[in-house]
């Protein structure tokens, strides 16, 4: 499938910090995309170039086949929940519809009602008093009623309690399977992202480490553990991710399309969270190894 | 995009709008009364041949509401930049509604653009009322003011006509350029109200004076252009002050105003006291003269330095100049107000996030 987004060589430096540095990604149609990874990893940065909030100081940056620049056709296309979600204090529920009605040409009034009444948010009530899931929703639905092809979530859930996370991303998925849009959703809680997400990207020093479907990502990967040895003698379609040792044993994270025969390993299987982590700890990639990606 | 800068801004919008409907009742309730007093005092004046004092008196017993206009009219523009300005753009970027609003269908251009013409048109509008009402009320006073308050003086010039229209716009764009760069409201504010204050500081003490090349001129000494004359018991001779006025010229910004000496030297004055070398034993400067008839003793001393050669050298902007400085001083505004807005849509395409 043709990609929602693809950059080469992305990068974007703020004063003499590089937020994000060359940066090369594809992320495919037609996917809930959890887009994981610490702190400073360029996540942000990241994002905010793909909804066209910043410029990249260089390389190239494709949105929906095109540039994510300020072009209201191409922002039309684009939904962008910016982090923590904000929402203007003053104004009320109403007005923010209003808003989005005003400012969006393929606005959806009745999806923002709907999703308001279900949400039993009060039209009158000022956004200021909201709390925060309600915030994040009454967010979601300004994103969500502007119908755009492609909708870009900047850690929408990092300040919901576990409840109002649920809910947020129930109410995603909800909306995904109805109106069929592309999601990237950020986050650095693999939690977060294990249900919601079919395509996961990892992205540790603006670097993509690993990208695939969860599904496939889970199928390759291994927790082998057994008698302490040297990971360099492993067979050559087997990838290491990462390596653990104690003094007699060892426990490796490995990537294989094929079965592990070896009978001295204990083959254990690994969830999203241990594969996530293992990238994450995971020493940058050399040219030797360079960073994998998980294609069809 | 109009109505959200609307609903953005109509409680600010009211607020200033209550503020100059009372301004504007209390003016129109006490303008005719000030305009009647003053055509009636004109009449009684031109009667008697003496105006100067009804003038005098009049200006006198209106200087403190006077004054309190004036400064409303000062300060307003001011307060447009700081308080509609200065928090635009910034109280967006602190809450960070900025990418809300920029990530709807609308680039930040345009939304930059609504901001700047709604609620600047707005800063222009109140400042355009405020001035009028102001003008409209003052206009005997700006007639008989004093020197130092006429309406080319910079105190008075600043808070009449067009140009406060031009500063409330120049104000609100510096406002809004300070938070685009500084992106926090307090330290915008802070910033455009001192920015802001020297400028207008500057305006009236360096530029407006030379906005078209001053007159310079000698005028006999008189009564007009003479404040005082004094003689200190262990000085030979007397010495005079001159002041701020012209004869002839009522109304004109003084520039400077100097004595010169018989040889045509300057010899002091700018407000300093001159030493003027005349007789003090004989003449009509003699003190024995001077006890006979104080009020008519001094003219006539006056009169014997003129004799002397003594004359007054000034430079001065003659009445007249009132409007031409006016659409200038607004020309210069209005194209420092484009400038900075220009910054503006050039830094929020670029720099911002």
């Amino acid at each position: 499938m043709s990609p929602v987004l693809q950059a080469r060589d992305l990068a974007k430096k703020y004063g003499k910090r590089w937020a994000l540095r060359d940066c090369t990604i594809d992320i495919p149609a037609g996917h809930v995309v959890g887009l994981v990874g610490p702190n400073g990893a360029g996540k942000t940065t990241l994002l905010k170039l793909a909804a066209g909030q910043l410029t990249p100081t260089s390389g190239t940056i494709t949105v929906l086949g095109g540039r994510p620049v300020g072009d209201p056709a191409q922002l039309a296309r684009i939904g962008f929940v910016a982090q923590d979600t904000p929402v203007y204090a003053g104004l009320s529920v109403a007005d923010h519809l209003r808003l989005g009605a005003r400012l969006n040409p393929g606005w959806d009034a009745t999806l923002a009602r709907e999703r308001v009444e279900r949400l039993g948010l009060d039209p009158r009530h000022r956004a200021g008093k909201l709390s925060g899931g309600q915030r994040a929703q009454l967010a979601l639905t300004l994103g969500l009623a502007k119908r755009p092809e492609l909708l870009i979530l900047d850690e929408p859930v990092a300040a919901l309690d576990p409840l109002a996370r649920r809910e947020f991303l129930q109410g995603l998925m909800e909306a995904v399977a109805e109106h069929e849009l592309s999601v990237v959703l950020s986050s650095h809680l693999v939690s977060d992202l294990e249900r919601t997400c079919d395509y996961l990207i990892v992205l540790v020093g603006s670097h993509v480490r690993v990208a695939g479907e969860v599904e496939e990502l889970l199928a390759t990967h291994h927790r082998l553990t057994g008698p302490r040895r040297d990971p360099d003698r492993l067979p050559s379609d087997q990838h290491v991710v990462s390596a653990s040792h104690t003094d007699r044993q060892s426990t490796l994270i490995v990537r294989t399309d094929a079965p592990i025969h070896d009978p001295a390993w204990r083959v254990s299987q690994v969830t999203l969270e241990d594969l996530v982590l293992a990238y994450m700890e995971a020493p940058a990639p050399t040219h030797l190894r360079p960073a994998l990606e998980v294609q069809r | 995009m109009i109505w959200l800068t609307w609903r953005q801004f109509r409680v600010a919008a009211g607020a200033t709008a209550a503020a100059l409907v009372v301004l504007t009742v209390a003016l129109a309730l006490t303008g005719p009364g000030l305009a009647s007093g003053y055509s009636a005092g004109i009449t009684a004046c031109t009667r008697d041949g003496d105006c100067a004092r009804f003038f005098d008196r009049f200006f006198d017993d209106y200087q403190t509401p006077f004054l309190a206009v004036t400064v409303i009219v000062l300060i307003l523009p001011a307060l447009l930049g700081l308080f509609w300005g200065a928090p635009l753009v910034s109280r967006e970027l602190e809450a960070g509604t900025h990418l809300l609003v920029w990530s709807q269908s609308i680039t930040r251009a345009r939304w930059l653009a609504v901001k700047l013409t709604v609620v600047g048109g707005a800063a222009v509008a109140a400042a355009g009322v405020c001035s009028l009402v102001v003008t409209w009320w003052s206009a005997p006073l700006d007639k008989s003011a004093a020197p130092g308050f006429t309406l080319m003086d910079p105190l008075v010039f600043g808070a009449r006509g067009v140009v406060p229209m031009a500063y409330a716009a120049f104000a609100f764009v510096l406002g809004v350029t300070t938070g685009l760069i500084v992106r926090r409201t307090l330290p915008a504010m802070a910033l455009t109200l001192a920015v802001f204050a020297a400028v207008q500081i500057v305006m009236p003490l360096t530029v407006r004076p030379h906005l078209l090349p001053p007159v310079a001129s000698s005028f006999a000494l008189g009564p007009e252009n003479v404040d005082a004359f004094n003689k200190s018991s262990d000085e030979e001779f007397p010495q005079v002050i001159l002041d701020w006025a012209i004869p002839g010229h009522t109304g004109a910004w003084v520039l400077s105003s100097r004595l010169t000496d018989p040889s045509g030297r300057v010899a002091g004055g700018d407000g300093a006291p001159v030493t003027v070398r005349v007789s003090m034993t004989s003449g009509p400067c003699a003190p024995s003269q001077q006890a006979q008839d104080p009020g008519r003793g001094f003219d006539a001393c006056i009169a014997e330095i003129n004799r002397l050669g003594y004359r007054q050298r000034a430079t001065y902007q003659p009445f007249e100049r009132f409007w031409p400085f006016q659409w200038i001083e607004t020309g210069i505004y209005v194209l420092l107000t484009a400038g900075l807005a220009g910054l503006c849509f050039r830094w929020i395409r670029g720099r911002l996030s």
